[in-house]
């Protein structure tokens, strides 16, 4: 079994509670609703203009199955092309292997800091940490993890890191750690002092880090799709440039693009296009890096790869549509999930990576309403994955001895054996019956008993009838 | 390669390949082709990328193929720029006579920072999404004088201009050279939608962006 701090799992509180005190953040709530609701909108209008956006999503699907059907053989065809093109591959089985190769890399060109974008995969591996013990120091470029950086806090969103924060809130934080009393809260403002702020390692860095949207293994080319022009900063002016990138995100061809990237925008910021696209390939002559190092990372992922359900969620491009879109999300925000991958996608990708015993909870911070699965561009069945990964969780705790103990287990057992047969079900009915009339109120039970109190504090329980289905029925056969 | 990880990863991923092939219910779905070409007509393409490109906060404008340098003289005069760092290869005819041009023959960084701005050519357009790509080919220099400067003159010719994405890359591919040459995609100014969601143009790359179309 891996151990949770490989990875993305923080220790934690488990999703019920980290949820519970989110909900009583009221400042947060209003935050999150109307920035979801935003983009919510945005997403819809771009993609109703385009007439095959449903083909664009099925063929999305299908590229993605075909890479993970030959995922080793695409691997070595990267690795070729890469190398071919004047870069270095690396392979990382986990965080702490990638992380290290890294370091080494950093080492090896005697800086002392790096310029970073914006990315998912080496806040997975939590690369700033491991480089902060080698004594190097990481700046995050993208505005919204440069506030995160600056504020001392985590990501609650993948796509914009400081969506839990307002304008006034970053205006605050920018005022103090770039001493600029003065600062206004209008967005061009703040995004005027980001700028100021960072220009000058721009210029003087050596080394920077990056992820990975798409790689091509047709011809070793890389994408990486931003907005800011902070990407391009950081892939065109520094010296020597690592990229890490999880191994599922090959495609097969060039014009493999042609689809994901319409569907990466759209679903994305709900942009017809993105600001700004990188495509490097290798090295180029008198352009950009001189040096670039690719790390293939797997931490996790073929051990998704290797579940016939769950491995579809390998196909996600990151996008957030499903974040955005979903009703628990939108009232806990992304704290909550207490890891680097909230909502929907989060709740199947985390406890695949780390383990189902380390991110029990996460299967269940769904309603199963199923908005994810209608939004997302490579059409992964999110609710499917969230039951089968709450059947794996079950049946884990059933290997244990305590789970005899358990009374939700035990209890879970019973019912098991009672609904099997007409016989029991139906004494059971009656006894329920006679045992219910303490709670009932107006045909409903509002708080159940002991355990049962759980289930009911979020919803009332409609009260056994006097007469039942059955013996409707049998009345209505005997009348006849 | 005698890579121990190497070894070690693809023969995890070779078991999981077979394992999570085994069992597994395919949803089957029919693929239906998606839209590679656009099937109108020159004009109303040419006429979708300028707006497309103005809804990004971008100016848009024409001029003809004689008619370039009094068009950038006009432009560069209404934004006040003096001095702009041009790619190598631009051609001399373009240029204006009272504005200071400098060739970008591998200037130091700080010298480009320190322009108004850039004028450039471009690889081709894109007119259902209003992108622009630069490959560093003919008129387009390296990277970095795009990105430096605050401000971008870029000029499109009509022709170069594709309807939807799925044909930009197919013409890319054929445009391809061996190294393969780097590639840009702008659409619109830098933006960013990190703060609550909303999109504000301008941080780190050039805040003002112009299209001229030439026809």
């Amino acid at each position: 079994m891996k151990k949770p701090e490989s990875v993305i799992i923080e220790l934690a509180p488990r999703f019920e509670v980290g949820a519970k005190s989110a909900l009583q953040n009221t400042q947060l709530r209003r935050n999150m609703g109307k920035a979801t609701q935003t983009i919510r909108g945005k997403r819809a209008s771009v993609v109703d203009e385009l007439a095959d956006w449903e083909s664009l999503r099925v063929a999305g699907q299908q590229i993605k199955d075909e890479v993970l059907q030959n995922l080793d053989t695409y691997l070595e065809q990267l690795e070729a092309t890469v190398t071919q093109a004047g870069g270095q591959v690396h392979w990382a089985k986990d965080a702490q292997e990638a992380n290290d190769i890294v370091t080494r890399l950093i080492r090896a060109t005697g800086s002392h800091e790096i310029i970073k974008v914006k990315s998912l995969t080496t806040d997975e591996i939590r690369l700033n940490e491991a480089l902060e013990l080698a004594g190097i120091t990481a700046i995050e470029t993208d505005l919204a993890e440069l506030i995160i950086q600056l504020a001392h806090e985590k990501s609650s969103h993948i796509l914009v890191p400081a969506i839990h924060k307002n304008r006034s809130e970053i205006r605050a934080l920018f005022q103090k750690s770039m001493n600029l009393p003065d600062l206004t809260d209008e967005p061009s403002a703040l995004a005027g002092a980001a700028r100021q702020f960072l220009r000058e390692k721009f210029m003087s860095v050596r080394v920077a880090t990056s992820g990975a949207n798409f790689a091509i293994a047709e011809t070793g080319s890389v994408c990486v799709v931003e907005s800011e022009g902070n990407g391009r900063m950081c892939l065109t002016m520094p010296e020597v440039l690592i990229s890490v990138m999880g191994i599922e995100k090959i495609l097969p061809r060039w014009q493999d693009l042609g689809v994901f990237m319409q569907l990466l925008p759209r679903s994305s910021t709900g942009e017809r296009m993105n600001p700004y696209t990188t495509i490097w390939t290798g090295v180029h002559a008198n352009d950009g890096p001189k040096e670039f190092h690719l790390v293939l990372l797997d931490n996790g992922r073929s051990d998704v790869l290797a579940d016939a359900v769950g491995r579809q969620t390998l196909h996600c491009i990151r996008c957030s549509a499903c974040i955005n879109v979903c009703p628990v999300y939108e009232r806990t925000g992304g704290h909550a999930y207490g890891s680097v991958y909230p909502g929907p996608i989060g709740a199947i990708l985390t406890p695949q990576l780390v383990g189902t015993a380390y991110a029990d909870s996460l299967p269940y911070a769904s309603s199963l309403c199923g908005a994810c699965y209608d939004v997302c561009p490579v059409r992964i069945n999110i609710p499917e994955i969230l039951v089968h990964l709450r059947g794996k969780v079950v049946a884990e705790k059933q290997t244990k001895p305590q789970s005899w103990f358990d009374g939700e287990n035990v209890g879970m057992k019973a019912m098991a054996l009672t609904f099997a047969h007409q016989r029991t079900y139906e004494l059971a009915q009656r006894a329920g019956q006679l045992a219910q009339w303490p709670f009932v109120q107006d045909e409903y039970i509002e708080q159940g008993p002991g355990p049962l109190g759980k289930w009911t504090a979020m919803r009332d329980f409609p009260a056994i009838p006097a007469q039942s289905f059955r013996d409707w029925w049998r009345e209505r056969q005997r009348d006849e | 390669m005698n890579n121990p990880s190497r070894t070690a990863m693809l023969a995890k991923i070779r078991a999981a390949i077979h394992s999570g092939t085994r069992g597994a219910h395919h949803e089957s779905q029919t693929s239906v082709p998606y839209s590679t070409q656009d099937d109108g007509d020159r004009v109303a393409r040419i006429a979708l990328f300028a707006h497309r490109v103005a809804e990004y906060k971008a100016w848009v404008g024409y001029c003809t193929a004689d008619g370039i340098a009094v068009a950038i003289a006009e432009r560069l005069t209404f934004r006040g720029k003096q001095r702009m760092v041009i790619p190598v290869d631009l051609p001399a005819e373009w240029l204006p006579v009272d504005i200071e041009f400098i060739r970008d023959t591998q200037l130091d960084r700080t010298v480009i920072a320190g322009m108004d701005g850039v004028l450039s050519g471009a690889a081709l357009g894109i007119a259902q999404t209003g992108t622009i790509v630069l490959d560093g080919g003919k008129f387009q220099g390296r990277r970095m004088i795009s990105l430096l400067p605050d401000y971008h003159l870029c000029m499109i010719h009509a022709q170069d201009i594709v309807g939807v994405v799925p044909e930009a890359f197919a013409q890319l591919a054929m445009m391809r050279q061996t190294p393969i040459q780097p590639y840009t995609f702008i659409s619109g100014p830098s933006a960013t939608s990190d703060i609550e969601l909303n999109r504000v143009e301008g941080v780190h790359g050039p805040r003002t962006l112009d299209v001229l179309i030439v026809q």
